[in-house]
């Protein structure tokens, strides 16, 4: 049997299943050890898995994340990206991804109380942003003027506060 | 030395026994927010965030007046002791810059820094307890969010390099000992059954399922999708079910061809009594099935302890770690063996009117 990544004798049969589904993968030693299979803390499911998925868009070959460097076919062949911004890059290509990958799509977990209090913080100036925009629209421009200075003072404390 | 601080835990104290589930384990991955991750980063940046880690680390219960070492400063019998205990990765133990691991005193908490990801953070538990061992990680990590960003995402969770750990970053797992499972032929289909629950079935280090010992690692796969006491819960249930298969496939070993079971038993007994060279995997077998014979009641409880004791001290660096020094493959094959004739010399014939467990 030949590695599924290269010409050389398979020698590592890799079963998994996900969400039902049946993924089967042969590799050689060398593929094995590249992909990470020989420790399965560290498999790149991603990369194994574009195998299914080989045709990627003109379009999506040339990404690459500007903040770290990492490019679509670093994520492809080692099932790693680089940074936070990388999952804002290579969202396209990662969302479909996710679903074989975790039992949904949408983190229902914890939340870390510093991003709570930013969440809550960057709600209510969409919030205000919005009355706003409806106020100018409706031209009660008293009452616009007041959200502008609430929006302000909201921007101003978020921004002079301490990082995070 | 740093192994000194193994070498006096280890002696005489072992873990409180409990049959078949050996212990609990979660592991959260994060990452800093203003950082790449380790995989993307340069050499400054890794430095800049262990410091940044460590100083955080040391801050935070119950890490306050721990052990925290830079791999740099470790050699690599220490790195292999720390991996055999299960403290750090073997991904980590062979990191080549930057790598730091911090310890609580008692070693049930122990934070990576700069493995896969910035911060490892990892609760370790006896026997099968998965709501202090998730308790016990959540209180650490929002310790250690006050004073660190995370990179999260409120759509992706906490962002980690790989893909598969997103969401809560959590793998939950539990060691189980089923010899019953393994010696009937049922593993594999226990394995194929979990896999289709989203569950991963590892042997001791992670090197496949026919794990020496008959010892598994048993975790969640998936991370996204779900909330933490979910996905324990889902693995909880799971793990419940195959403790009643282990027993159920002990019960039918010992119907169908018993005296084959107990003479198997004895022999390993014997081995281990009487043997002057031995491997680890040979080791382990012998052990798994010691530990066994406790179970049974055939022997008494305090050699399930012993066995679950000297499952960690036959592994090569802990070997090594006894004798002072780094020795040869074939030499540490005698000292191993010398080690399991001395713990069990005073083990007593079974007892084979006890009671089944």
């Amino acid at each position: 049997m030949k590695c599924h990544h290269c010409d050389s004798q398979a020698t590592v049969h890799l079963t998994q299943i996900i969400n039902g589904q049946m993924h089967k993968m042969d590799l050689c030693e060398v593929c094995a050890q590249e992909k990470g299979v020989t420790n399965p803390d560290n498999l790149s499911i991603g990369s194994l898995l574009q195998e299914n998925h080989p045709k990627v868009d003109a379009g999506t070959a040339s990404m690459t994340c500007e903040s770290c460097g990492t490019t679509h076919q670093d994520f492809k062949k080692g099932g790693r990206l680089g940074c936070e911004a990388c999952y804002h890059v290579f969202r396209p290509v990662l969302e479909p991804l996710l679903d074989g990958m975790h039992a949904g799509i949408n983190h229902l977990g914890k939340v870390p109380s510093r991003s709570l209090r930013k969440k809550t913080v960057d709600e209510e100036v969409d919030v205000l942003r919005m009355n706003l925009k409806k106020a100018v629209e409706e031209e009660n421009y008293e009452k616009a003027a007041e959200l502008r200075d609430c929006l302000k003072k909201l921007q101003t404390k978020t921004s002079s506060a301490p990082k995070g | 030395m740093f192994h000194d601080l193994f070498f006096s835990k280890s002696k005489g104290k072992s873990p409180k026994p409990c049959p078949i589930a050996l212990s609990t384990r979660v592991r959260l991955a994060r990452n800093l927010s203003e950082f790449p991750f380790p995989g993307r980063a340069q050499s400054g940046q890794k430095k800049a965030v262990l410091s940044k880690c460590m100083e955080a680390l040391e801050k935070v219960h119950p890490l306050q007046s721990c052990t925290s070492v830079e791999l740099d400063e470790l050699s690599e019998l220490d790195r292999q002791i720390l991996v055999e205990r299960h403290l750090i990765s073997l991904e980590l133990s062979q990191s080549d810059e930057s790598g730091g691991v911090v310890l609580s005193n008692d070693h049930s908490c122990s934070v990576m820094v700069n493995e896969e990801d910035h911060l490892r953070i990892q609760v370790l538990g006896n026997g099968l307890d998965f709501k202090k061992v998730w308790k016990l990680a959540d209180e650490l990590d929002s310790g250690i969010e006050s004073t660190l960003d995370y990179a999260f995402d409120s759509q992706l969770g906490f962002l980690t390099a790989c893909p598969t750990n997103l969401g809560t970053g959590m793998r939950a797992s539990v060691m189980m000992h089923l010899p019953g499972l393994v010696m009937s032929k049922n593993m594999d289909k226990v394995i194929n059954a979990v896999n289709h629950l989203g569950i991963a079935v590892r042997g001791l280090f992670g090197e496949g399922s026919d794990a020496s010992g008959s010892i598994f690692q048993i975790s969640n796969q998936q991370t996204l999708g779900e909330s933490e006491p979910a996905i324990i819960e889902r693995l909880q249930t799971t793990l419940e079910n195959i403790v009643h298969q282990e027993r159920m496939a002990r019960e039918k070993l010992m119907e169908d061809d018993g005296m084959r079971l107990i003479d198997k038993i004895s022999r390993a007994a014997g081995c281990l009594k009487t043997c002057y060279l031995i491997q680890s995997s040979e080791a382990m077998d012998h052990l798994s099935l010691i530990r066994l014979a406790a179970d049974f009641g055939y022997l008494p409880e305090k050699f399930r302890a012993l066995a679950d004791r000297m499952f960690i001290e036959v592994q090569p660096g802990h070997v090594q770690l006894s004798a002072g020094q780094p020795i040869e493959p074939g030499e540490r094959d005698r000292l191993r063996a010398t080690t399991l004739r001395k713990e069990f010399v005073r083990m007593p014939q079974l007892n084979l009117d006890a009671q089944v467990d």
